[in-house]
């Protein structure tokens, strides 16, 4: 596989993300390495082809952002948003994601191999997040569809006014935000965990161990009697 | 002792005009008999409904001895706006300052956003999308499409952010500053749903702050990532609502928008609370001067290339408010309930239908319950077929022709060749409270209440 290297310090963002938004033929397939991103926001943002981009470091707010197709790789630490409305393809943090980490994603797959801070997962759409550590509190906020797997612990408020979106944690739960309930694991959804589980290099984990949630429905529609939780 | 009931009644006291109480209003009662019946909120469609300062309480002062006036239709009076030429490859061009503004598709129907799309384009200005994404309705027909970007994000995906010539991120909106979106069940049918990612026929509550930033740091960075998606192509306006406009259109310009969207409390909303509609925000007669000052301080206020431009909205109803907005700083304006009006919303011609629903034509603001006899406000697929999108667009294509003509007869009144030349020099305002929130002296005076002594 070609591989090209981009190095942060001597070349100028703007230049890397407007050579990643090329024409997908000519980067289908290819491996770019971006050297050097020393904490850069919106590296390797709106992407839309098949490209394999690592980020030899940490980045800023937003890596990856509303990606599609392409697989990127944080080998260090990923500020606010990373993946967010991810829509396609994969991002791997292999090490901490701070806040609003897969925010709104539509689609594809984002593992995060340590802790996520506030709001993991926040206004889900669709896409499937797997946290190998803990996440921070209001996680999951207005989940509306995809699946969100914590194997460690979450803060407060998990899950609140949560629409489809279904979450499973293998730690503890500080608290569930307003209308999230335990649910009973069915068979569904038990494989799509064993199957997160394998793709995000967890696949000796037992899915046992997991706790599933999801929305109790009932503030789908405006009631006097639910004036306190909107 | 008498039994005569005749003398009786002429001795007794005079009785009283039965009297109505200005504070316990009929309108109030009403609405406090509603609430003691259902123990919730009242929610409908709409803007301020009551009477604020506006546009209305200022006039323009015609070129006379000390001024000279254009000549009507034969000295040219300019009319176009360019937006957003900071940073954007490709600022966007109009011919009129009149543009539409944001509404999702949801609140209206996908034939009245392609009515929307095609009265703009022939008109040579923008229409907005809103809460809920992008249609093919609105893109198939706007020549100059806005794609708002919201707290919900609903919709939002990159390739329509590609598709559209402009961005515009909505931090809030005058009708209701701080709240979020709202779309009950009768309008969430299966296709908004799709959009949405949401369950179908649920009552929508969407947030009010965005989900992966807050304070204008982190709205710097985010701008700056939409721009990197976007290849730095297109302008990137800022929507707020009016309440602190000064330090709201300063943080939004240091954060990098290129253009602001001011929308002051008279603007209409899809559906909220009515207690956030009559008691959230400012008029925008009062914002505009404040937001205006706020560019001018920066810098970037009709500046060159280094220029962020300000649309105001909020009651824009024809071409004198077109031109006093401009006159107080404004580069544009948008419509969104008179654009309404202009497609065939509350039409008197539908008065027995508005009547079958308890109300009447002009008045009618349930548009959340998707009802709307206009075939506008509604996702029934019945009603929306009462809306022709070809027909609707010519008549507001005529509307904003018209709004445009007149502000242009005003600006040439005022000896301006161009709408952007009248200033607040040109104004005179007729009450003490248009004065100081205009910031022009009240006519026949030098005073200003605030800046001159009386
Ligand atoms: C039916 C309707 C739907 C609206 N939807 C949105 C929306 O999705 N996003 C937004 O920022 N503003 C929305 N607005 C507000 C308008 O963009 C605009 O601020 C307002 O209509 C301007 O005031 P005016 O109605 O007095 O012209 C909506 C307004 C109406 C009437």
């Amino acid at each position: 596989m070609e591989t090209l290297n981009f190095d942060l310090d001597k070349k100028p963002l703007r230049e890397v993300n407007q050579f990643l938004h090329g024409d997908a033929s000519g980067l289908n397939g290819k491996s770019v390495v971006i050297e050097n991103p020393n904490g850069a926001h919106s590296i390797a943002v709106g992407l839309k082809s098949d490209v394999h981009v690592t980020i030899k470091g940490h980045a800023g707010y937003y890596a990856a952002g509303m990606n599609q197709l392409a697989k990127v790789t944080i080998e260090g630490s990923a500020g606010s948003g990373v993946a967010e409305n991810m829509m396609s393809g994969t991002v791997h943090v292999k090490g901490f994601a701070s806040n609003a980490a897969g925010a709104t994603a539509n689609g594809g797959l984002l593992v995060i191999d340590g802790d996520a801070g506030l709001r993991c997962a926040i206004a889900l759409k669709g896409a499937d997040v797997v946290v190998g550590g803990s996440v921070g509190s209001f996680s999951a906020f207005m989940a509306q569809a995809g699946n969100f797997v914590v194997l460690g612990d979450a803060g407060e408020g998990l899950g609140d006014s949560i629409y489809e979106a279904k979450v499973f944690v293998r730690g503890k739960v500080k608290s569930l935000g307003a209308d999230c309930e335990i649910k009973t694991m069915d068979a569904e959804s038990k494989k799509i965990l064993i199957d997160l589980l394998a793709k995000s290099g967890h696949k000796d984990v037992s899915p046992d161990s997991f706790t599933q949630y999801g929305s109790a429905r009932t503030l789908y529609h405006f009631h006097v009697d639910n004036a306190g939780a909107y | 002792m008498s039994d005569d009931k005749s003398t009786d009644t002429i001795h007794k006291t005079p009785q009283t005009t039965p009297r109505q109480s200005a504070t316990f209003d009929a309108y109030t009662n009403s609405e406090i008999r509603r609430s003691a019946a259902t123990g919730i909120y009242d929610i409908r469609g709409g803007g301020s409904k009551r009477k604020l300062p506006h546009f209305d309480d200022l006039l323009f002062l015609g070129a006379s001895v000390s001024r000279y006036p254009l000549e009507g239709y034969r000295e040219k009076c300019g009319t176009d706006v360019v937006l957003g030429a900071r940073f954007a490859k490709k600022p966007i061009h109009l011919r009129t300052p009149v543009t539409i503004a944001g509404m999702s598709f949801g609140s209206l129907s996908g034939r009245a956003k392609e009515a929307l799309g095609r009265g703009a384009s022939a008109a040579g200005t923008s229409t907005t999308t809103g809460d809920g994404g992008m249609t093919q309705e609105e893109r198939g027909h706007s020549t100059t499409l806005v794609y708002q970007y919201l707290p919900s994000r609903y919709g939002m995906n990159p390739d329509d952010l590609r598709k559209a010539d402009a961005i515009e991120v909505v931090i809030g909106q005058g009708a209701k500053p701080g709240g979020g979106g709202m779309l009950l069940g009768q309008k969430i049918t299966k296709r908004v749903a799709k959009m949405r990612c949401l369950p179908e026929g649920i009552d929508q509550r969407s947030s009010c702050r965005h989900p992966d930033w807050t304070g204008p740091d982190d709205l710097e960075i985010k701008i700056n990532e939409i721009r990197e998606i976007t290849d730095w192509e297109k302008p990137i306006y800022v929507k707020i609502g009016a309440t602190r406009p000064y330090f709201d259109v300063a943080l939004a310009v240091k954060a990098g928008a290129d253009v602001i969207v001011l929308d002051g409390m008279q603007g209409g909303t899809a559906a909220t609370q009515e207690v956030f509609i009559e008691h959230v925000g400012i008029p925008i007669l009062a914002a505009i001067r404040p937001a205006v000052k706020a560019l001018q301080d920066l810098g970037m206020y009709r500046n060159g290339k280094n220029s962020v431009q300000l649309i105001v909205s909020g009651g824009i109803r024809n071409g004198a408010d077109v031109a006093k907005a401009i006159a107080l700083g404004a580069d544009a304006v948008a419509i969104g309930t008179a654009a309404l009006i202009a497609l065939g919303d509350n039409d008197p011609h539908l008065e027995a239908e508005y009547q079958k629903l308890g109300t009447t034509a002009g008045a009618y603001d349930d548009w959340h319950e998707g009802k709307d006899p206009a075939g506008i406000t509604t996702q029934d697929p019945e009603l929306m077929k009462r809306i022709d999108p070809v027909k609707a667009g010519h008549r507001l294509a005529n509307y904003i022709a018209v709004m445009t003509m007149e502000a242009q007869v005003v600006a040439r009144a005022c000896g301006k060749s161009h709408l952007h030349n009248l200033e607040p020099e040109d104004l005179v305002a007729l009450t003490i409270e248009a004065s100081a929130m205009a910031q022009v002296p009240l006519a026949g005076t030098n005073w200003i209440p605030g800046v001159t002594k009386f």
